[in-house]
């Protein structure tokens, strides 16, 4: 998918993190802040670039500020922010492109 | 070197400090030592005014120098105003290479950390310390060592000697021209003075700091005037609000009330809950909500405890107050109900070597029956961590952690399984300051541990059939499950910081952060 206009999801609450993606520079260029980062941080990034992988997301500016979200979360915030980006907020794709 | 807790603690560390690895728990039993004196300034003159003018002539009269040692109380808590005053005052003096040995430093204190930076205090001993001190220590800011101590084991420490105090300066709510000092009974109260008691004591120099002057005796003293050699009147020694809040809210927080739960049928459904029994808990609001939730079996049972003792807080002085228990000894006032509670008859001031120095001939954490803690983290080895993140960073403090961990028959430990993503019940914890061999109980809202050293409380909750048991490594399995495995954080190898075991041996070693 495309990154048409910056789009943000999620919240700064504890175990919530917030995505912001906007239109990249021709590749995925990920900005992390993490409160667990020295514990997780490879993994947080490892959700990110694949949920952005399975959307086939290759150009965009990614923020993420994460406030110890678990990878379920961390999945759901890409994947919204991905969506509202395109305008689409309405009959997601539950089943196919979001699992 | 590997300790008794499988730490490797570097053999520059033991060479440097001359400490011995942790041994084990009873290691020290019986070994004799001796006591430090002080060198005493004798006062005979009935003329002799103990009053100095300002904190400045209390240091120019105690012989304030380079390399000194200062002590400190921490019954002020986030309100303490009386660390930052002393210290600002030897920063302008242009003294350096000062050890700060206070019993514990908090948020309140962060006026310091330009201090460890240009070098005015290079070591720093305290429990424990948090904020921005602590992310000065381990990102390798303080020249020296922060040695970290329980409350007793500080105690030991000054006692022995190897924590020479040249000058201790004690915030007191109360104190007479001659220096008998109170917790009570002035403008600014904590309750209690109990930490300063042993630096009353060994301290060469001993400055009585009050914002409240009262006429000569303040007695009952909490420390008495034997002691002290002089006495600074300010205008604050702290933020009355900030010392004490009204009691904490009994927490409606479901994970908790039900850890609370599993907490109070643990006590009900072991050996020791009976007529007279004894008891500590925190200040957490599992803790809180616990001593409530024992209190309503109590009545209904009608057994009563016999000493309650620690750091207290309203649901205690409730049990006072209810006659459920025959006497609270205290060493911390945490809210304004245990401060006022003092003037209850039955509760008493007690110093903090008669609460839990290991290096007496017996402290009360030794007849404790049931002690209620939490922790940051608790290892399949059942040792805990109050003291280093899961960052790395330094941000918690003994406390009287270890000390009545040890003491207690039955040390239970609540902690939920996850603090946000962090499993709390994991593999190793970052540091051990707790050795789990003083752990028997870990309760979490997945279920209830109990450590395989500890059959006969196995055997008592199995017939109980009161919660649910699992085993540490199944808790410490789910909450991977649910989190993912961590990474172990990375440290530089330069020690910063010791972990000292009640005895002065070392129970692990904290190591400069990387930078991210």
């Amino acid at each position: 998918m495309e990154i048409k206009k910056a789009a943000v999801a999620g919240t700064l609450e504890s175990s919530d993190c917030m995505v912001t993606v906007e239109p990249g520079s021709g590749t995925v260029e990920l900005d992390l802040e993490s409160a667990v980062i020295r514990q997780f941080g490879k993994q947080i990034r490892k959700v990110i670039n694949e949920t952005l992988a399975n959307l086939d997301v290759t150009d965009a500016k990614v923020t993420v500020v994460d406030k110890g979200a678990l990878d379920c979360t961390i999945k759901a915030r890409v994947e919204c922010a991905v969506y509202r980006s395109n305008g689409i907020t309405n009959n997601l794709p539950w089943g196919g492109a979001i699992k | 070197m590997k300790n008794a807790v499988g730490r490797e603690i570097p053999e520059e560390i033991l060479s440097l400090t001359g400490k011995e690895p942790f041994q084990g728990n009873n290691y020290k039993e019986g070994v004799p030592f001796q006591r430090s004196a002080p060198t005493v300034h004798p006062v005979m003159d009935n003329q002799h005014s103990k009053i100095v003018q300002s904190i400045r002539e209390a240091l120019e009269k105690c012989n304030a120098h380079d390399g000194m040692t200062v002590s400190f109380h921490h019954h002020f808590r986030e309100g303490d105003l009386i660390v930052n005053m002393v210290m600002n005052e030897i920063h302008n003096m242009g003294l350096k290479n000062i050890k700060l040995a206070a019993t514990s430093l908090g948020k309140a204190h962060e006026a310091i950390v330009p201090m460890i930076e240009d070098g005015t205090i290079t070591s720093i001993e305290a429990s424990g310390v948090r904020g921005k001190i602590g992310e000065a220590i381990s990102n390798g800011k303080l020249q020296g060592l922060a040695i970290m101590r329980s409350h007793g084991g500080r105690v030991r420490s000054v006692f022995s000697g190897e924590t020479k105090v040249d000058i201790a300066f004690i915030g007191a709510p109360t104190s007479d021209e001659y220096g008998n000092l109170s917790g009570t009974g002035g403008k600014t109260n904590c309750g209690v003075i109990s930490y300063s008691a042993v630096d009353a004591d060994c301290a060469d120099y001993v400055v009585a700091i009050t914002d409240c002057l009262v006429p000569f005796p303040n007695y009952p003293a909490q420390i008495s005037m034997t002691n002290v050699d002089y006495v600074c009147v300010v205008d604050a020694i702290g933020i009355p609000e900030k010392i004490a809040t009204g009691a904490a809210k009994p927490t409606t927080d479901q994970r908790k009330l039900m850890m609370a739960e599993y907490c109070t049928q643990v006590v009900v459904n072991t050996p020791y809950f009976k007529d007279g029994f004894s008891y500590q808990t925190g200040v957490g609001g599992a803790s809180i909500a616990s001593t409530i939730s024992l209190t309503r079996i109590m009545e209904e049972r009608g057994v009563k405890m016999g000493f309650g003792i620690g750091g207290l807080t309203k649901p205690m002085c409730d049990l006072l107050e209810k006659g459920l228990v025959n006497v609270l000894m205290d060493t911390q006032a945490f809210d304004l109900d245990a401060v006022t509670n003092i003037e209850n008859p039955n509760h008493y001031y007690i110093t903090a070597s008669e609460y839990a120095n290991p290096f007496n001939k017996g402290a009360f954490v030794n007849k404790l029956d049931y002690v209620i803690l939490a922790s940051l983290e608790v290892d399949v080895h059942f040792n805990c961590n109050v003291v280093v993140g899961s960052d790395g960073i330094i941000t918690g403090a003994q406390g009287g952690h270890p000390d009545t961990a040890q003491g207690a028959k039955c040390t239970i430990v609540i902690c939920p399984l996850l603090q946000g993503r962090i499993p709390a019940i994991c593999t190793d914890v970052t540091t051990v300051t707790t050795p789990g061999e003083s752990v028997d109980i870990v309760v979490t809202d997945y279920g209830v541990a109990v450590n395989p050293n500890r059959p006969d409380l196995l055997e008592a909750l199995q017939k109980a059939d009161c919660v649910p048991l699992k085993t540490i490594e199944e808790l410490r399995d789910i909450a991977y499950s649910i989190t993912g495995t961590p990474d172990p954080v990375e440290f530089e190898d330069r020690v910063v910081g010791i972990i000292e075991a009640r005895d002065g041996t070392i129970m692990d070693v904290v190591r400069q952060v990387k930078p991210l």
